[in-house]
This record gives structure tokens, sequence and C-alpha cells, in this order.
């Protein structure tokens, strides 16, 4: 039948972005909120934060059991569990800094930040929406969602501190972004699509193309490196985890690397999975100069915030350690340590935002002497996540590097899983010397802690890290089977 | 109902809950007596454990309990005990209430160290049981973190520089361990970490790759015993380790290390186990005689006592590395007698210094006028510690030097040079103590308390008992030596100790061709 060309139209499913929908939604009648109320409260700003993180979560749930098609809105959002998974995490980590940040906020006694929960419900929807993303101009669109936002909220506070971290996160955030786009052009020209599902059939079986296929991934390389603050990539985290307000801090650490991660994730096992072994050394050389540049320099911080920002370096190499395995292995790997990172760092930063007086005083790591006396609980969490982070069970940071390092090993990377058992000892150190200092010395009369009650109710949110971290420690296996179902990407 | 070894394993967890729930509200004298009561609750079900084991049972793993724990990764709970374990579980049992009622002077947060004393007791069960690698690594690594609170929070003067130095050390031998197992795991067909599994998969290996994997498992372990030259951070933590911190890593600690080289090194990698045995050897007798001499120089007596350790657990390596009946039951035994003779040292140097104030030899004298009960314990534990026979340090000794001998002479000849040199060290420095003028702050010294006496007379008790009866010991060692064997030396006829068999498997191998 001839007849005129057709132009095909999309199937309109929205219920796979009704997550994003519901964010943006609430972020947007936040800031009405604060654009007409005489005089907005910080109570009504968190409830609608909460509100609008627990629907978008509701609707992530209830996707989980999806039957449709793999890929929704002509093929650009995907409709999988390891969307579902992602997403619920993410919308977890969203809830805790929500809290962190308001605790903040209402603590340090200045002006109101009313645009903090709008901004931060944004990027929220910029990290869910990339978990999702099954088109690379939708992951940049979501990146930009995403690192805008946090652009912002990083400066948040106005202080001089904040807003240098901003501006130098936005310029290289802008510089990396380029890389990004230049990479999804490259990708395009080998293979004529942006479709990370269409990608991955023209790369199956094609020749002459792969070069450029290589370049256009070593470009996008650059761009997730950046975003999952890999090392040689990382130049912008510590000045940006120091800066930032630390409820920022906490929750961008965790968020942002749940995003990226699952974007790079997507991007290695399907679109280039035909190249799997082109590009696994790019990622074995990412994790090594990550985890030891992360856990050397790391050792030489006398400032909390920016020694943990060393170790998330650190941490951003094993879970790529985890990712040089193709395949299910390497993504369950990955993901039980995202959950788990998730946990000890926003329980770590929370801590940090604990000890700290009002604004950013005390977080010097000389400021954690004596901690214990003066503020026991604090000190405890403190104690579980930093042994978490280094890697000693009974955490979740242990059960996480023994499953990266047994992906690794399995495809035969010894090597690498070598370079990362010694660093965890060097990393040891670090977090050993925080321990030192808060378990085994006298406070300091001038720095004594005292915690105001807004501290005590965040030390009440941390609660929740904290559990995770013991309970994925002992018994991890009440995750482990949600993972593995949510491991395999449909496209 | 045949639980008892998670039983014996997670009760002292549970005492220290129980210590920590109590918050603020809990007296420091109630957190002791909770603690010394969990403690003592243990020990009584290891003792039924004890009770329910049977040497003569076939099979190698008695009281096994398997669980599935993470499936995904194939780690499972699984403990059992045999005629080795068994006796490392009795030893921390018995100990651990030794060590808490000598801590009864500790006055700085008590209910953190009880605290710590007891998640401690549950860490060093759990490696001397579990019968999945990586539940064993869980437990290796996990007691790192209570030991170096003890040592940091409640030692000397350099306790913190000890402490990060014994952690530091500790990890980085047990990162070899990690990429071992994880090595190991990865060659198995089956997603586990079982031992009966893995031990599977180690037979299979080629030689090269299982010679790798013993030296991945060996670092960790030599570090743990030590070994030297991986010796350097015992000295510091013994001496700025409190009491019972002290007491317990040499106790314990230094056998978790031992433990693993019969368990895994010698089992798993019976070739390369013979490959290395000459070079196992070697340092295990440098270590023997390096400890020995350096005690010998000490005037600390703490440091002293730190330092014969290195020379016992020098014994204790050349005997299982003889594979030998008697060397292999020398080395187990000897594990237990050093673990209650210097844990009996350390207990009377901590009584000794908490009267004096001093460790320093040069600062005492003629303390036996004023305190002869406590002194005369001294000299009867220095005499178990040296080998005199009829204490049970002799028979250990004996046995191992006699397997030693069996396969080479010169290591046997080395090896008793320091029965010599452990007399000079531990009697000299025993005269500089107790004998000589009494200076005049130490004139008033009290004797012995009755608590104190409490803690020592069951150590000193079985310090004879088992010189005397070893048979009790042995009977059940002596098979799980000789499945040991029969891994190692399949051509070597086991017999019962006391007759010499020549093997041609050993370190003597040169010394003793035609």
């Amino acid at each position: 039948m001839i007849g005129q060309a057709v132009l095909p139209t999309p199937e309109l499913a929205f219920e796979p972005v009704l997550p994003e929908l519901v964010l943006v939604a609430f972020a947007i009648a936040g800031l009405l909120y604060e654009a007409l109320a005489k005089r907005s409260e910080p109570l009504v700003h968190l409830s609608i934060g909460l509100v609008g993180v627990a629907l978008a979560a509701a609707t992530s749930l209830s996707l989980w059991s999806w039957d449709g098609a793999a890929t929704v809105l002509g093929g650009t959002v995907a409709a999988d569990r390891f969307a579902v998974l992602t997403r619920l995490l993410l919308l977890v980590v969203a809830a805790l800094g929500l809290i962190l940040g308001h605790q903040y906020f209402a603590r340090s006694g200045d002006e109101q930040k009313g645009e903090f929960t709008p901004l931060l419900l944004f990027a929220t929807s910029g990290m869910t929406l990339i978990v999702a993303a099954a088109d690379l101009i939708v992951t940049f669109l979501a990146l930009e969602i995403l690192s805008l936002s946090l652009y912002v909220l990083t400066g948040l506070t106005g202080r001089r501190a904040a807003n240098e971290a901003s501006m130098k996160y936005f310029l290289l955030g802008a510089f990396s972004s380029a890389f990004f786009l230049y990479g999804v052009a490259m990708a395009y020209g080998a293979t004529g699509t942006t479709k990370i599902a269409t990608m991955a059939l023209a790369l199956t079986g094609s020749g002459g193309t792969q070069a450029l296929a290589l370049l256009g991934f070593a470009l996008l390389a650059v761009g997730f490196g950046f975003k999952v603050s890999a090392a040689p990539f990382h130049m912008w985290t510590p000045d940006v985890y120091q800066g930032a307000p630390t409820p920022v801090t906490a929750y961008m650490s965790a968020a942002t690397k749940i995003a990226a991660f699952a974007a790079l994730i997507r991007v290695l096992d399907v679109a280039f999975q035909a190249l799997a072994w082109d590009w696994a050394p790019v990622v074995w050389g990412l994790a090594a100069v990550s985890i030891v540049l992360g856990s050397i320099l790391a050792i030489a911080q006398t400032n909390v915030k920016r020694m943990l920002a060393y170790s998330s370096i650190a941490h951003a190499g094993f879970i790529l350690t985890g990712l040089t395995a193709p395949g299910a292995v390497g993504i369950r790997s990955a993901v039980f340590y995202l959950v788990a990172y998730a946990a000890m760092t926003v329980g770590a930063f929370g801590t940090v935002m604990l000890v700290s007086g009002r604004g950013e005083e005390r977080t010097r790591i000389a400021d954690y002497a004596g901690l214990a006396r003066t503020n026991p609980v604090a000190a405890a969490l403190m104690t579980l996540f930093l042994l978490s982070l280094a890697g000693i069970p009974p955490t979740a940071g242990f059960i996480a590097k023994v499953n990266v390092f047994s992906a690794a090993i399995g495809a035969g990377y010894w090597g690498l899983v070598l370079l990362g058992v010694l660093m965890s000892v060097a990393a040891a150190f670090f977090y050993l010397r925080v321990i030192v200092l808060m378990y085994m010395q006298e406070p300091d009369e001038a720095t004594a802690t005292q915690t105001d009650e807004p501290g005590r109710a965040a030390g009440a949110v941390l609660i929740v890290p904290a559990a995770a971290t013991l309970v994925l420690g002992v018994f991890p296996g009440v995750i482990v089977g949600v993972i593995e179902k949510a491991s395999i990407l449909r496209w | 109902v045949n639980k008892l070894l998670t039983l014996t394993t997670f009760l002292p967890l549970l005492g220290a809950l129980m210590v920590l729930a109590g918050g603020r509200g809990l007296k420091d004298e109630a957190a002791r007596w909770v603690a010394l009561g969990a403690s003592l609750v243990t020990f009584i079900v290891s003792l039924v454990v004890l009770g329910r084991f049977d040497p003569s049972a076939a099979e190698p793993f008695q009281m096994l309990e398997r669980a599935r724990w993470v499936e995904s990764i194939g780690l499972t709970y699984t403990v059992g005990v045999d005629g080795v374990s068994i006796w490392m579980l009795l030893l921390t049992t018995f100990l651990f209430p030794v060590s808490i009622l000598a801590s009864w002077t500790i006055t700085k947060d008590v209910r953190r160290f009880m605290a710590a004393m007891l998640v401690l007791e549950t860490a060093v069960i759990g490696t001397f049981v579990a019968l999945d690698l990586l539940l064993f690594f869980l437990f290796f690594e996990a007691l790192l973190v209570p030991m170096y609170l003890l040592i940091g929070g409640w030692g000397g003067r350099r306790r913190v520089y000890a402490a990060i130095k014994f952690f530091l050390f500790t990890m980085a031998g047990s990162a070899f361990l990690l990429l071992g197992i994880l090595f190991l795991y990865s060659k198995g067909g089956a997603v586990s970490f079982r031992y009966d599994v893995l031990l599977g998969v180690a037979g299979g290996l080629p030689a090269t790759t299982a010679r790798w994997l013993f030296l991945a498992f060996f670092i960790a372990f030599a570090v743990k015993v030590p070994l030297v030259p991986l010796h350097t951070w015992l000295p510091d933590a013994h001496t700025e380790a409190p009491t019972a911190g002290s007491v317990l890593l040499a106790a314990l600690l230094l056998k978790v290390g031992t433990y693993g080289l019969i368990r895994f090194n010698l089992v798993f990698f019976p070739e390369a186990s013979k490959y290395f045995a000459t070079f196992v050897g070697v340092i295990a007798v440098i270590g023997i005689i390096y400890g020995a001499v350096n005690a010998l120089i000490q005037t600390d007596i703490k440091r002293l006592v730190a330092y014969s350790s290195v020379s016992h657990l020098g014994f204790v390596v050349l005997g299982l590395f003889a594979f030998t009946q008697q060397g292999v039951t020398g080395g187990v035994l000897q594990m237990v007698n050093h673990g209650l003779a210097t844990g009996a040292l350390f207990l009377l140097v901590g009584m000794v210094y908490e009267r004096t104030h001093t460790r320093d030899l040069d600062q005492m004298g003629g303390l036996a006028s004023g305190m002869p009960w406590l002194m005369g314990a001294f000299l009867f534990t220095a005499f178990a510690s040296a080998g005199l026979p009829g204490l049970n340090g002799f028979v250990g000794e004996f046995l191992v030097i006699v397997g030693t001998f069996a396969v080479s002479n010169w290591f046997g000849a080395l090896a008793a040079t320091a029965v010599i040199l452990a007399a000079i060290y531990l009697l000299w420095s025993y005269q500089r103590m107790a004998f000589g003028p009494v200076r005049e702050e130490h004139r008033l010294l009290p004797d012995v308390s009755l608590r104190e006496v409490v803690v020592l007379a069951p150590v000193l008790a079985l310090l004879l008992l088992f010189g005397v009866v070893p048979k009790l010991l042995t009977d059940r060692i002596d098979p799980a030596a000789k499945a040991v064997i029969a891994r190692v030396a399949p051509d070597q006829e086991t017999t019962d100790v006391g007759s010499p068999v020549r093997n041609s498997a050993g370190f003597g191998q040169e010394a003793s061709g035609p």
C-alpha cells in the first residue's frame, strides 16, 4: 500500500517517568510556596520535599512489576528493575539529605534557604531520570539537570568557600559535559544512533566503525569519570565536598555516584558490551589510579570532609574494580557496593554535620579529639561508618569489597585486586587516625562539643544509614536477592 | 539442641551487648560482673563441647553446624571443631574469664573495656570454629578492632603508636589472605567458600598456582604468629597493651596464626608446604634464636616476655613443618602450653607492675622478701615456660625437638639451644626481680590478694596438670595431627607419640638424604 510516509508515533506510556514527573511537580510546588507565602516555614518545605520523595518512591515501586515494553517514549527511557532499584536508593538518599539539610539550616540560624528543597528535588529528578535513560541524549539531559541543581546547592550558603566550590564545580562540570556530548556525537557517528539498545546492536559484528566507537567511548568515559569522581578526573571533588554545606555533601557524595554509575553501567554493559575487551583496560586503569590516588592523598588531609572526599575517589575506584567484570556479575557487585557506599557516606557526612557546630566549624580532624567523651553517640556512629569505609567486618563495606574483588578476580584481574587490598590497608590508616583521636585522646577544652537540640534530631536520622551499614554487613542476603533481580538490564 | 558451638561463639557478644545496653546507668562494678558472668557461662558451655567431643570419631570435624548465609556469593555459616580447634576453643574460653578478673583494676571506661573484651572473645572463638573460609576471614579481621581499641584505649605511654602498628601489620597480611581466598574461590566450579569445597578445589590446582597461594596464606599467618622478620609489631603491641590485652595477644591471637597454618597452609597446599618446608624451617629457627637472644638483653620485663613469645612460636612452626607425628602434635601442644604459660607470665608481670609501677628490671630487686607468694608463682611459671620437666612446657618442646631431629639434626640442634637460652633469660630476670637488696619504696608492697589468687590458681594448676598428664591433650590432638600428616606426607607411617620415624618430606631432606 502506497501512502504518505507516516511519522512513527512513539508509544506514550508515561508510567515509567512518573517518579520524575512527581518530583518536578513537588519541586515547582515548593518554589511557588516560597514565592507566594508571606513567610515560608521550613517545616512546610520539608513536608513538601518528603511527600514528593515518598510519592516518587511509591510510583517507582509500582514499576517493579512493570510488564510493558522494555523501553518507552520512543525507546528513550528504560522501564527495567535496575532503574527501579537505583531510583529507590536515590530517593532514600534524597530523603536523608532533605532532613539533614533541614536541621542544618535550622541550626545555622541565618536567613532561611527556601530554595534548598526544590533544588534538591530537581537534582533528584535528574538522577532518577539518568538511571533509566536508554538514549544518550536523555542521559545528557538528565546529567545537566542534576549538575545544574548541584552547582547551585553547593554554593547555597553564600560563604566564601561554598562560592568557590560552586564556581569550580560549575567550570569543570561544564568542561566534562562537553567531553560527554562530544563522546555522544562520536558514538552517533560510529553507529548512527544515540539509543543505547540500537547502539549495542550496531556494534555487534560491525567492523570498520569500531575505532570511532572507541573514541566515543573514551570521551564518554571522561564525562562519567568526572561525575563519579574517578581519578584522574577527580580534581573538583575535594574542594567541592569541603566547600559545600555538609548535608549537600552528604547527599551528593552518595546520590551522584549512584546516578552516574547506573548510567555508566548502561553504557558499558549494554551500548558497548560488544567491545568489552576494549573498554575493560580503560575501566581497569581508572580503577587503579582512583584507588591509589584516593587512598594515598587522603592520608595527608587535615580536614574531615576533605579526607572523606579523597576516600570517595578511592571508593569510585573500588566500584570500577567490580565493573571490570562484564555482565551481571559486575553489575551485581557494583550495585551492592553503591548501596553500601550510600549508607556509609551519608552516615559519615551526617555525623560530620552533627559534630560541626553552626556553619562549617569543627571539621578539622583535630576537632575530633576526645569526641568519645564529649559526644559518645556521634563517636560511635562515626566509628561504625569509618570501619565500614575501611572495609572491616561485620560492616557493609566488607561484604561490598569482597563482592567487587571476587567479581574482578573472576574476570582475571587479580593484579588490580592485589592493588585494591593493599591500598585498603593504606586507607585503613587514615580512617583509624580519626578513631584514635576520638577514643584515645583527651578532648581539647576549647573545642569541646556541645550538641544542641537540632543536632540530636539529626543524629536520630543517622540511625537509618547506621542500621543499613550493620545489617548489610551481617545479613547482606536481605538485599542480594533484590539486587540479583534488578541486575538484568532490559533493552 | 545441636547449636553448642554457635552458643559458645555468640554468648560473649550477648554479654557485650548487655554491658553496652546498660548505658551510663550500669555501674562499673556491675559491668565487671556481667562481663565475668558472660565469659564464665561461655567457659561452661565450652566444657560441654569438650565433653561431647569424641576423639575416636571417624569424621574429622564434629558438632558441625551448617546454615546458608549469603547464597549469592556462597558464604555459609559453617562451624565445627576437630582435635586442634577444640583446644584452641577451650584455651580461649578459659583465658577470657581469667583476663577479665585480672582487669578488675581497670577504672577508665569500664563498660567499654569489658564490651571490647567480650566482642574480642566472640571474634577469637569464631576464627577457631569457622569452617568457611570467608567466615574465617570475617572473624579474623573483626578481632582486630576490639584488640586495637584495647591496646589504644587502655595501654601504656606509646599505646597509640603500638595500636596502629598492630592493626596495619595484621591488616596488610590479611590483604594477601583475602586475595588468596578469593582466588581459590574463583577456581572452584561451585559458588562456595566452604572449607570442604575449597579443600577439593585446592587439591586440583597446578603446583605453581598452589605455591603462590601458599605464600599468600603464609604471609597473613606469618604476620600473626609472628615469624621473623614480620614480628616487629609484637614487642610494641605486647608491651603497650594493658595486662589483659597482652595476655590475650600472646595466648590467643598469636595462635590464630599457627592455627591458620595448620588448618589451611598444610592441608590445602601439601605439595607447596613441602616445597617451602626448608624455607619455613629456616625462618622458624631464626625466630627461635633471635627471639631468645633479644629476650636476653631486655631490661623491660614485659618486653622480655614478648620476645620470648617470638622464640616459642618459632618452636610451634618448626614442629608443624617437620611433618612428623611428634612435630605436629608437639606444635599443637606447644600452642596450648605457650598460651597458658605466657599468659600467666603476663598476668604476673601485670601484678608486679601494679605494685612497683615499673617494668624496668634494674629498678626492681628483692621483691621475694616482701611478696613471697607472688614471686613464688612467678618462679613456677618461669619454670613452666622454660620447659622444666614435670611442667607443661617440657612435653611440647620435647616433642617438637624429637620430631625435628627425626628429619634434620641441624634444625633440631639449633632449636634445642633456645631451650637453654630460655632458662637463662627467665631465671636471670627472676633473679634481678626477686633477689638482691630490696628498694626502699618497694619495702611495704602487699602480696597477692584473694582476687589475684583466684586469677592465678587455675592457670598454674593447669601448668602442672598438663605437665604431668599431657595425655589429656594429646589424646585429642593426635588424630587431628595424623590427619594433617596423612595429607602432607602420606607416605609416612604415623605412629603414636614416642617412636621417632624418619620421613622423606620435611625440611631435612638434604641433611638426611643418601
